[in-house]
């Protein structure tokens, strides 16, 4: 039953025009897990989270459950309304405002209005102490200029931190991080992994696209795994990747 | 070669006095304040100078409702990112509301203007909302058209007056209500601008513009959003188009002039965009020099388009940020 699983998704597929960026993928996942995707370039992860999130529409047939009621189709703020938010792979700051007055805006989101946000910050009066506390959390020193600096200016890892702390205002029930690794050194991402087990010890769903496989596997409980837009694997990490599929995926076929 | 570059660096008076630092002399609180009383003031007394030059005073009143559409375009266009050219068509809308209103329905004026700014911003913001959630030029070129549009319906079916207009609306009792009705409002709207783009709400304004797909990740309406900024701008236009109605008594055609959807631009890049005071003081400069040209017949256009083109390659920021900087900070050469 559909309704055992926080999020639950049937039979997406979506062809941009001839290309079949994804072709029949399914899989359910519970409240509170950690489930990594991956699949070497163009095989159709970030369309996925595009799928699910509503900002493409997937093509007839598929279907998406959240908590057993169906939002396919929905427009992106809805969706988001609901409790399920994301990191864009292609970092987008509010560049032309300050760090902490990014988060203003999920602060203020009918969501955190309602449900009061991260830490009460919703329905706090004062949004920009709320936005300043969240930024500490995630790693930005509070003493520092950093958080009151342009967004467009601060190096990639606070860019990478300030992308989930926008969704984390919010206090949504699921997190898609697109990538959220990739352009970060060791001890960066290093920095990120307790942040992400704090988000997980909060009760907030992670589904993790990575390229970064060590460091995903540290964090995943489960891992799927695409290519060519197809799901070729799924279960626990170190299974995965013993995968004969997978392995041929990443490396070529042995035949070669 | 000994190398140089120009460092700006805040003046102590713009630290001291911003954010958390108690004010503690009146030179800072001047230093606040001034700019803002200079302005008021100044504005406020213009028609006093103006007493035996009543040609001038009608000057000074499109002066408003220019800056008015100048605020309108510089909201729309540097804060929700929404291109629009659409004076003419507040300015048609309203105008011809107001006619309506107070001609037809006798309803007299000073409840037929109020009435046809907030009905005219409403069916403004209808007439616009499907070309809201497409991106580019789309909303450009819409607000273009629509005067066009409605011009040709007017004239072609012979409604409204047809190509003589709506006659006989009421005019202003005297001089001094025509004159201040229109600079306190104006310059009501450019304070309450400047406040609400500082509130969350218009940082969320802003935050559509710098990247619409976050806010959307965020679970905010981006279409809602864009229409309500839409109904905040047609709010001036249309009470500039219901405030000219009855300074001419009479509502027709030339109200969807182009002039209203461009000079607005022209303020706004000779004031600095993105300032809102910029708005403003680009319609001070550009209306009354357009009016003093006239003496030249059509070279005026020249004159004009030339001193647009000079601002535009030599003083591209705008007057407004420039004369910011020069305010809050000093410049001085260190070596690299
Ligand atoms: N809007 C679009 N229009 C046409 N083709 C698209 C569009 N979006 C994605 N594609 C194509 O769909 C395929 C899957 O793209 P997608 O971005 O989902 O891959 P990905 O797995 O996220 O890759 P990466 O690891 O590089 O981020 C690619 O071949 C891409 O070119
Ligand atoms: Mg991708």
């Amino acid at each position: 039953m559909s309704e055992d699983y926080i999020l639950s998704v049937k039979g997406i597929s979506k062809s941009f025009g001839g290309l079949k960026a994804l072709v029949d993928v399914g899989f359910d996942i519970h409240a509170g897990e950690v489930y990594g995707i991956i699949g070497p370039n163009g095989s159709g992860k970030t369309t996925l989270i595009n799928c699910i999130t509503g900002f493409i529409k997937p093509d007839a047939g598929g279907q998406v459950f959240f908590k057993g009621k169906e939002i396919t189709g929905w427009p992106p703020h809805k969706i988001a309304d609901m409790g399920i938010t994301r990191t864009f792979q292609i970092m987008r700051p509010y560049h032309s405002l300050p760090a902490f007055k990014n988060l203003i805006i999920p602060l203020w989101s009918p969501r955190a209005k309602t449900t009061g946000g991260w830490r009460g910050g919703g329905k706090h009066g004062d949004r920009d102490t709320v936005a300043v506390d969240i930024l500490e959390e995630i790693g930005f020193e509070r003493d520092s200029r950093v958080p009151y600096k342009i967004a467009s200016t601060l190096p990639t890892g606070y860019q990478k931190r300030l992308e989930l702390a926008r969704c984390m205002a919010m206090r949504p029930e699921i997190i898609f991080c697109d990538e959220v690794f990739s352009g970060l050194s060791m001890s960066e991402i290093a920095g990120m992994l307790p942040l992400l087990e704090k988000l997980k010890m909060e009760g907030i769903t992670l589904i993790m696209v990575e390229h970064r496989l060590r460091e995903l596997f540290r964090v995943a409980d489960r891992v799927m795994a695409l290519n060519f837009g197809e799901k070729i694997a799924e279960g626990l990490s170190h299974e995965v990747i013993e995968d004969k599929r997978v392995k041929e995926a990443y490396l070529g076929s042995e035949k070669v | 070669m000994e190398q140089t570059r120009k460092e700006r660096i805040d003046r102590g008076l713009k630290v001291r006095t911003g954010g958390i630092y108690a004010i503690s002399s009146g030179r800072e609180i001047m230093y606040l304040v001034g700019p803002r009383l200079l302005l008021i003031v100044g504005i406020l007394l213009v028609p006093l100078f103006l007493e035996f030059a009543p040609y001038w005073k009608r000057v000074v009143n499109i002066m408003c409702v220019y800056a008015l559409l100048a605020l309108s375009f510089d909201f729309l266009a540097n804060y929700v990112g929404l291109v629009c050219l659409g004076g003419a068509f507040f300015v048609g809308v309203g105008g011809y509301l107001s006619a309506i209103f107070n001609v037809y329905l006798s309803i007299p004026m000073y409840l037929s203007i109020p009435l046809a700014t907030v009905t005219g911003a409403a069916l403004c913001t209808v007439l616009l909302l499907p070309c809201l959630p497409l991106r580019g030029v789309y909303f450009a070129i819409v607000t273009l058209m629509y005067p066009l549009l409605f011009t040709r319906v007017i004239e072609a079916l012979d409604v409204l007056g047809g190509t003589n207009g709506i006659t006989g609306l009421d005019g202003f009792p005297n001089q001094y209500v025509e004159q201040y009705a229109i600079i306190v409002v104006m310059l009501l709207s450019l304070f309450a601008m400047r406040r609400f783009v500082s509130q969350d709400i218009g940082l969320v304004i802003r935050g559509v513009k710098d990247n619409d797909q976050a806010v959307r990740a965020s679970g905010i309406n981006v279409t809602s959003i864009k229409a309500l900024s839409v109904f905040i701008a047609a709010l001036m236009g249309c009470f500039g188009g219901a405030y000219i109605a009855h300074l001419y008594m009479w509502a027709g055609i030339s109200l969807f002039a182009l002039d209203f959807s461009i000079i607005p631009i022209a303020s706004v890049v000779i004031g600095g965009g993105g300032t809102l005071v910029g708005a403003v003081i680009g319609s001070f400069i550009l209306v009354p020099l357009s009016e003093s040209l006239r003496f030249f017949g059509t070279l005026r256009i020249v004159i004009y388009c030339a001193a647009l083109t000079g601002f535009i390659v030599f003083k591209s920021e705008g007057l407004m940020v420039y004369l910011q900087r020069k305010y809050h900070q000093f410049e001085r050469w260190v070596k690299v």
